[in-house]
């Protein structure tokens, strides 16, 4: 499995899009590297810059419909390559979703009253998630506080995260 | 078509069903968990932009094989003729493939088109099939009465390789379009209304089941122009019931299959959605006095109608792509533009999307229309749609399109994105600013 624990990078809005997450000019790329310094690129947020806010992140916490609009799993590799193997959010786009897990990479949606606590503790400020897959836990934390936070994901899910993607899993099973 | 009797047997324990449910039961391979359906596909579709990874992953882990080259369907249509050196690698990586694995169905320059139009075009699509493609406006195709969705690269892999894909439960919403369409107001118009007032996030995870009055006096282009546009409310597909304008636009392809159309419809009335069937949400829209509609910010759903943007200057007009690269839509286009001049500080750029289109465009007269009127005709392609050629943005620039995503920076870095009707972006283009065309009288 991926590692999933480290900083997190706070995006304080919905309806986060693909082509905020890699524009559309960087799909004639064919290595996932290549995507590497043009993650959020075109994600104009307040107090974000994706040249200095990105390095060092290994966790997004973000609002509702995150990855909406194209189906281009670029998307979940661009931040991949940049460490970030985990997305927490209200809700997803469907495609966006199935392409993180698809990848081994974990989409975890949790309710909005959570989303807004963890908004309202940790965003602003360096923090960082412990994630405890097997058990289904995550531990949100900084200098002063923690929470700890349960999660859900699908028994399929699940399944892809452990085998590392759905290429080796439907091989081996259709 | 195998499968069907599966169908019949459980008709009798089970309540009405939705047009997915109905194709998902004929389709079921495997329930790996209670909310996972992995699917047969009857069609997997490649461009060269989602394509070129999954074939060059498969070769990686000594798995370069295709299910059924019969199946896949393949096409260069992103960034045509190809603009460097990445983008003639992805088309060679798709078109090496193609010729690989004895891919007939293979589209190169000269014969490609916008997928999304090409491939029902070349009757490829029917009712009750099922569908993937590494593009997000698959979702076009469920104006056949099939299911048909966007995926990601590695579910395209899995496509190519197993012929399968697995989805959540088909949850649908019913959307139920009445009334009649005023003059000048078209699809486009219909699907921005809607759209507007779901949200993009107001059909996420669900199948979008248009009918009603008003859907089944479309035409099948303008089903595939409200279907294309399901997913920017985040729909998995859009999907109308066929009918007997599925089975007119249809027969040249399957003449050899039924007798008589009649027989066809019979035949397609098995994925009609039964009138017990149990929806997830039901939505009455109606469009009497529906009028124009544009986009207005970084969203699909911020809509308003355009008669309240009117003055807003525009660099310039596109029109085609999947949404609107039609002949109908040209047709329309055309009758706006017949002896105007584009604004003087406007560009203009049409692309018709297939090359058939551009033939009957030619062959009506249409393209000489946009051509004396000022237009730029491009070839068949998505390129400007998404900012990767032929009429990407300049930092600060407008554009009226009928294309289908006004996100951020989607036709260029800096630029905005207005989406309309042909009419709309016609009569736009002769302004020089946003406004109602002659055709809508309200």
């Amino acid at each position: 499995m991926k590692p999933f624990n480290g900083q997190v990078l706070f995006l304080d809005r919905s309806d986060i899009n693909t082509d905020e997450i890699i524009p559309a000019r960087y799909l004639t790329e064919i290595s996932k590297e290549a995507l590497k310094p043009h993650l959020l690129e075109d994600l104009s947020l307040e107090e974000f810059d994706p040249r200095a806010d990105i390095s060092d992140k290994r966790a997004v916490i973000t609002r509702s419909n995150f990855g909406c609009g194209s189906s281009r799993e670029h998307a979940p590799w661009a931040l991949e390559v940049n460490g970030i193997h985990v997305v927490i959010a209200q809700s997803f786009a469907r495609i966006f979703r199935q392409n993180m897990f698809n990848c081994g990479m974990l989409a975890i949606e949790l309710p909005g009253t959570i989303i807004d606590q963890l908004f309202n503790r940790f965003a602003g400020r360096t923090a960082e998630i412990e994630l405890d897959f097997n058990n289904g836990r995550l531990k949100v934390k900084n200098q002063e506080q923690e929470e700890i936070v349960p999660f859900v994901i699908s028994d399929f899910d699940r399944s892809l995260v452990e085998a590392g993607g759905w290429v080796d899993f439907a091989d081996k099973h259709y | 078509m195998c499968g069907f009797v599966r169908e019949e047997k459980k008709e009798h324990v089970i309540m009405g069903k939705t047009i997915a449910q109905k194709i998902f039961d004929i389709h079921l391979v495997d329930r790996p968990t209670p909310d996972t359906y992995v699917l047969r596909l009857d069609a997997v579709f490649c461009h060269e932009i989602t394509t070129p990874i999954a074939i060059n992953d498969l070769i990686a882990r000594g798995k370069d094989r295709v299910f059924d080259p019969k199946k896949i369907k393949a096409v260069i249509d992103h960034v045509t003729p190809a603009k460097d050196g990445n983008t003639a690698a992805q088309g060679k990586i798709l078109r090496d493939w193609a010729r690989r694995h004895g891919i007939d169905d293979f589209f190169d320059i000269g014969r490609n088109g916008v997928c999304h139009a090409l491939f029902p075009e070349k009757g490829f699509v029917r009712p009750g099939f099922t569908i993937i493609m590494g593009d997000s406006h698959t979702c076009t195709h469920g104006a056949f009465g099939a299911f048909a969705a966007g995926v990601g690269t590695t579910d395209l892999e899995v496509g190519i390789l197993k012929g399968v894909c697995a989805f959540r439960s088909p949850t649908t919403m019913k959307v139920t379009i009445n009334g009649a369409l005023p003059a000048g107001v078209f699809a486009k118009d219909v699907i921005l209304s809607i759209i507007g007032r779901i949200g993009v996030n107001g059909a996420t995870d669900k199948v979008i089941e248009f009918g009603g009055p008003a859907v089944s006096l479309m035409s099948m282009e303008e089903r595939m122009t409200l279907c294309n546009m399901a997913v920017e409310a985040g729909a998995t597909c859009g999907i109308c019931a066929p009918d007997k304008t599925t089975v007119e636009y249809l027969w040249p392809f399957i003449q050899e299959e039924f007798t008589t159309p009649q027989e066809a419809l019979e035949a397609y009335a098995r994925f009609e959605p039964d009138a017990d069937a149990v929806y997830d949400q039901i939505l009455t829209h109606d469009v009497s006095n529906l009028t124009p509609q544009a986009t207005f910010g970084f969203k699909p759903d911020n809509i308003k109608p355009v008669a309240d943007m009117a003055g807003t200057l525009v660099d310039q007009v596109y029109i085609g792509s999947c949404t609107n690269g039609r002949i109908e839509d040209l047709r329309i286009a055309a009758q706006v533009l017949k002896g105007q001049t584009v604004h003087p500080r406007v560009r203009g750029i049409v692309s018709p999307a297939t090359p058939k289109v551009y033939a009957q465009a030619l062959e009506e007269g249409i393209l000489q229309i946009f051509m004396q009127a000022g237009f730029c005709v491009t070839n068949p392609t998505c390129g400007a749609c998404l900012g990767m050629s032929n009429g990407v943005l300049a930092e600060g620039e407008v554009c009226a399109a009928t294309t289908n995503r006004n996100f951020n920076g989607r036709m260029g870095k800096g630029g905005m994105v207005h989406l309309m009707s042909p009419a709309t972006a016609a009569a736009t283009a002769v302004a020089g600013s946003i406004v109602n065309s002659g055709l809508f009288k309200g």
